[in-house]
C-alpha cells in the first residue's frame, strides 16, 4: 500500500451514500436480499443453546489463535515450507503486489484465474496486474459479474448482491458476444461457467484466498460454493494463495468450528458445497495439482491493530459478512457507498485502522450503535465498542491508530466542554433547561443540526415545563 | 438471535426507589417521566427524584469525548446514596449507566462507587415486570397499537419481552408487532444529524412498517426513538402517533 499521510483527503461517505439512497432499484435489491439472508441465518440458529455454544467455541478458537499469533505464524511458515508451499511476507500491499509480479514474470504468466480473495481487493491486484499486461480474471460468479461491470464487490461474500437477474442479463448482453437476452439465472450461470471453464484450462496461475491456515499442519483451508476455488487451486500449474496474517488457527481441530459457523452466518448454509484443504503442491508421481504453491501473508496495518489490546479483537473476524446483512445502515446504502474493500460494520472498524483516520475518519460515525452486528457476530467481536474507541481516536491526537486525532476540532471540543459544564452543575443545568423550555421552540429550522433534523421530520418540541419542574410541583421527594 | 436469557434475578421488592428521568424526558417528554413515577407509586413505592440529576453522559461518550462524558456521569454518582434500585424510563440511558459506566470509570478513583451505582440500574418496564410483577387493569377504549423496541433496551439491557408483556395485559389493547421489530429506527444520537439522509431512509422504513400494522399508536420505551419516529410521522402527515409506554399505560389505567 502506498504510504499514507495525515493530509490524505477524507473519503466522503455521506455523498456516496446519498447517491445510493436515490436509487430505488438498488435500495430494493438490498432490502430484499438482506431480509432473505437474515431469515436464512435465523433458521440455522433456531436453537439458542446451540448458537450460544457454537459461537463460544468459534470465538475461543480465534481468541486463542490471536493470543499466540507470532508463534503460530512462525509455525505456519515452517510447516508450509516443509510441505513445499513457498511462504512470502508482505508488510504493505505494494510489497504483496511486487511479490505476485515477480512470480508471474518468472513463470511468464499472461493469464491468472482468481477465486474470491478479499486480501487481493485490499491490494487492488487486478488493476496492478493489468498495468503490467497480465489478465487477472475473477472466477467466482459474483466477482466475475462485478469485474465485467467494472465496479467493486458490494459485499464480501456476495459481491454482486446489488444487482438483480435482469440487470445481470443486460450486463452480459452488453459485454459478452455470445450472450442472448435471457433473464434467467440458470442460463446466465451456465454461460459464465462455459466461458470460465475455458479460462481455467488456459490459465498460467490460479489465485485464491484462505479462510483458515492451520499452523500445526501447514494446511490452507478454502471454502466455496461454485467449485471455482478448487479449479483455481488445482488446474493451473502455479497457485498463489493470499491471507491476512490474522487468518491462522492453531490446530486442524480448530477448523470445523470456524467453517461451520461461517456459511451458517453468511448465507444460512450448514456447510459450503466445497471445502478445500491444501497442504502441498503436486508431488513426485502425482498426476495433478499445481507444481508450485505460494502463500502471500499480508500485514497491511494488521500488526498495529494487534498491538492494541482493545482494537485487537478486530482481527478475530472470519469474514462471514453477517454483520453487513444485519446492519440497518448497510442495508439502506449498500456496499459501494463505503468505497472500501470491506463495507458494513466490520469495514467501519477495520478500514479506518488500515488506511488511517484522516482518510476514513467518517466510517466509525456512519453507525447508529444499534448493536445488531454484535448480536449476530459468530466470533463475538465487540464491533460497537471498537467503533466507540475509534471515535475517541479520531479526535485525540496520539499514535494508537494511524492518523489518530485527524478529526480533532477546537470548535467541537469546545461545544462538548460547554455541554459537560452545563450537565455537571445542577445550577447551570437548571438555567439552561429553563432557557430551552422557554425559548427552544423559537429556534429557526435553518440552524445547523436542526436543519438536518427537519429535512424529513418536524422540529422537536420542548415542553414548557421540565420533569424537574413537574416533580417539584407534585412534591416528589428529592432525597 | 439473542443469547440465552440469563436466569431472572429475583430481587426483593423495595419500598423505595430512585428515578433517573434522563435529559430527553426532562426537556421533551416530562409527562412520560411523571407517568413512570406514578406507575411506581401506584405499586405502593416511595419514589425519590433527585433534583440534581441531568444526563447519563451518553452523547459525549458516543461522540468520542470520554472525558466530558465522565465529568457528567460523575456528577450523577452522589445523587443515589441509598442502596436502592434506580429506575430509568429509557433503555438507552439505562444501558449507558449499566453497561458503559463501568468501562467509562475504569481506573478512576471513584470506579467502585460508579460500579455500585451502575449495578442498581433498571429499565422501567423491566423493573415493573421483573421486580414488581405488576398486574394492570385496562380501563381504556379498544385500540390497536404496535411496539417499537429500542436497540439499546433490547441489546444492552436485554429488555425484549417485558414491555410487550405489559401491553398484552391490557384487555382492550390489541398489540400488532412490527415486521422488523428489531431494526433500528435511525436515531443513533448524533447520527441523525451527521448522516441525515441515511437516518431519513431508516426512519422511512420504520414508518412504513408502523403504518402496515394499522395501529393508531406506536408505543416505545425510549425518547430518542420517539423524537425521531414522531418527527417523521408528523413530517409525513401520518395519523399514527408515538407515545412513551409509561404514559400509555397510565392512560389505560385511568380510562
Amino acid at each position: 500500500m502506498a504510504e499514507h499521510h495525515g493530509t490524505e483527503a477524507p473519503v466522503n461517505f455521506a455523498a456516496a451514500s446519498k447517491a445510493a439512497l436515490l436509487d430505488p432499484q438498488l435500495r430494493g435489491n438490498f432490502r430484499r436480499a438482506m431480509d432473505g439472508l437474515m431469515t436464512k441465518r435465523a433458521v440455522q440458529f433456531a436453537d439458542a443453546k446451540e448458537w450460544h455454544d457454537m459461537r463460544a467455541l468459534a470465538a475461543s478458537v480465534r481468541l486463542r489463535a490471536l493470543s499466540k499469533l507470532p508463534e503460530l505464524l512462525e509455525k505456519l511458515e515452517a510447516n508450509c515450507t516443509r510441505n513445499g508451499i513457498q511462504v512470502h511476507w508482505a508488510s504493505t500491499t505494494d510489497e504483496a503486489n511486487a511479490i505476485v509480479l515477480d512470480i508471474m514474470k518468472r513463470v511468464d504468466a499472461k493469464l491468472a484465474v482468481k477465486g474470491k480473495s478479499m486480501v487481493t481487493e485490499e491490494m487492488h491486484l487486478n488493476a496492478f496486474l493489468e498495468e503490467h499486461g497480465i489478465e487477472a480474471l475473477e472466477a467466482d460468479l459474483g466477482e466475475y459479474i462485478v469485474q465485467l461491470d467494472g465496479t467493486m464487490p458490494s459485499h464480501i461474500i456476495m459481491p454482486a448482491i446489488h444487482l438483480n437477474t435482469k440487470q445481470i442479463a443486460h450486463l452480459f448482453k452488453r459485454k459478452i458476444k455470445e450472450a442472448e437476452s435471457i433473464e434467467d439465472a440458470a442460463y446466465l450461470t451456465g454461460l459464465a461457467r462455459r466461458i470460465l471453464r475455458q479460462k481455467f484450462m488456459n490459465a498460467d496461475v490460479g489465485m485464491s484466498g484462505v479462510n483458515a491456515a492451520v499452523a500445526e499442519t501447514g494446511t490452507l483451508c478454502l471454502i466455496e460454493n461454485e467449485g471455482n476455488g478448487r479449479m483455481c487451486t488445482t488446474v493451473p500449474p502455479v497457485h498463489i494463495a493470499f491471507m491476512g496474517l490474522e487468518k491462522v488457527v492453531e490446530t486442524l481441530e480448530d477448523v470445523p468450528p470456524v467453517i461451520s459457523l461461517l456459511p451458517r452466518s453468511a448465507t444460512g448454509q450448514p456447510i459450503t458445497t466445497y471445502v478445500n484443504m491444501i497442504t502441498s503442491p503436486r508431488k513426485e508421481g502425482e498426476l495433478d495439482g499445481p507444481r508450485e504453491i505460494h502463500l502471500v501473508i499480508l500485514d497491511n496495518g494488521r500488526s498495529s491493530v494487534y498491538a492494541d489490546a482493545e482494537l485487537r479483537d478486530t482481527l478475530r473476524c472470519i469474514r462471514c459478512g453477517a454483520c453487513m446483512n444485519h446492519c440497518p445502515v448497510y442495508t439502506k446504502v449498500g456496499g459501494h457507498a463505503y468505497e472500501a474493500p470491506y463495507p458494513g460494520p466490520i469495514g467501519k472498524i477495520l478500514v479506518p485502522q488500515m488506511e488511517g483516520l484522516a482518510k476514513r475518519g467518517e466510517m466509525p460515525h456512519a453507525c447508529t450503535m444499534c448493536n445488531a452486528c454484535v448480536e449476530i457476530c459468530p466470533v463475538k467481536i465487540p464491533i460497537v465498542e471498537i467503533m466507540g474507541r475509534l471515535r475517541v481516536e479520531a479526535v485525540r491526537p496520539g499514535d494508537a491508530v494511524k492518523d489518530s486525532g485527524a478529526q480533532a476540532s477546537k470548535t467541537e471540543a469546545m461545544v462538548w466542554k460547554g455541554w459537560a459544564a452545563m450537565n455537571a452543575s445542577p445550577m447551570a443545568y437548571k438555567i439552561a433547561t429553563m432557557a430551552m423550555s422557554k425559548l427552544g421552540n423559537a429556534a429557526p429550522t435553518g440552524l445547523p443540526l436542526l436543519k438536518e433534523w427537519t429535512s424529513v421530520r418536524t422540529k422537536p418540541r420542548f415542553a414548557s415545563r421540565t420533569l424537574h419542574d413537574l416533580a417539584r410541583e407534585k412534591g416528589i421527594p428529592d432525597v | 438471535m439473542t443469547q440465552p436469557t440469563p436466569p431472572r434475578p429475583s430481587p426483593t421488592r423495595p419500598s423505595k426507589v430512585y428515578f433517573f428521568g434522563t435529559c430527553l424526558v426532562d426537556l421533551f417528554f416530562p409527562d412520560a417521566g411523571m407517568a413512570g413515577m406514578d406507575l411506581l407509586k401506584a405499586q405502593g413505592l416511595t419514589v425519590v427524584f433527585p433534583q440534581g440529576q441531568s444526563c447519563c453522559g451518553q452523547p459525549a461518550y458516543n461522540s468520542g469525548y470520554r472525558a466530558d462524558a465522565l465529568k457528567v456521569a460523575r456528577a450523577q454518582l452522589d445523587l443515589f446514596p441509598g442502596d436502592l434500585p434506580i429506575v430509568v424510563p429509557s433503555g438507552s440511558c439505562a444501558g449507558m449507566m449499566k453497561k458503559h459506566w463501568p468501562h467509562l470509570f475504569h481506573g478512576e478513583p471513584d470506579e467502585a462507587k460508579a460500579v455500585q451505582v451502575s449495578s442498581r440500574v433498571w429499565e422501567l418496564t423491566q423493573f415493573l415486570v421483573q421486580v414488581l410483577d405488576v398486574k394492570l387493569e385496562d380501563k381504556g377504549e379498544p385500540v390497536r397499537v404496535t411496539w417499537h423496541a429500542s436497540c439499546h433496551a433490547q441489546r444492552e439491557m436485554g429488555v425484549v419481552e417485558e414491555p410487550k408483556a405489559l401491553l398484552r395485559q391490557l384487555a382492550n389493547v390489541e398489540l400488532v408487532e412490527l415486521k422488523r421489530e428489531k431494526e433500528c429506527c435511525g436515531f443513533g444520537g448524533t447520527f441523525a444529524v451527521r448522516h441525515p439522509e441515511i437516518s431519513a431512509a431508516m426512519v422511512g422504513d420504520k414508518v412504513d412498517d408502523i403504518e402496515q400494522t394499522g395501529a393508531k399508536r406506536v408505543v416505545s420505551g425510549d425518547c430518542g426513538c420517539l423524537l425521531n419516529i414522531n418527527g417523521a410521522l408528523e413530517g409525513g402527515h401520518k395519523p399514527v402517533q408515538g407515545q412513551h409506554i409509561a404514559q400509555f399505560l397510565k392512560e389505560r389505567l385511568h380510562g
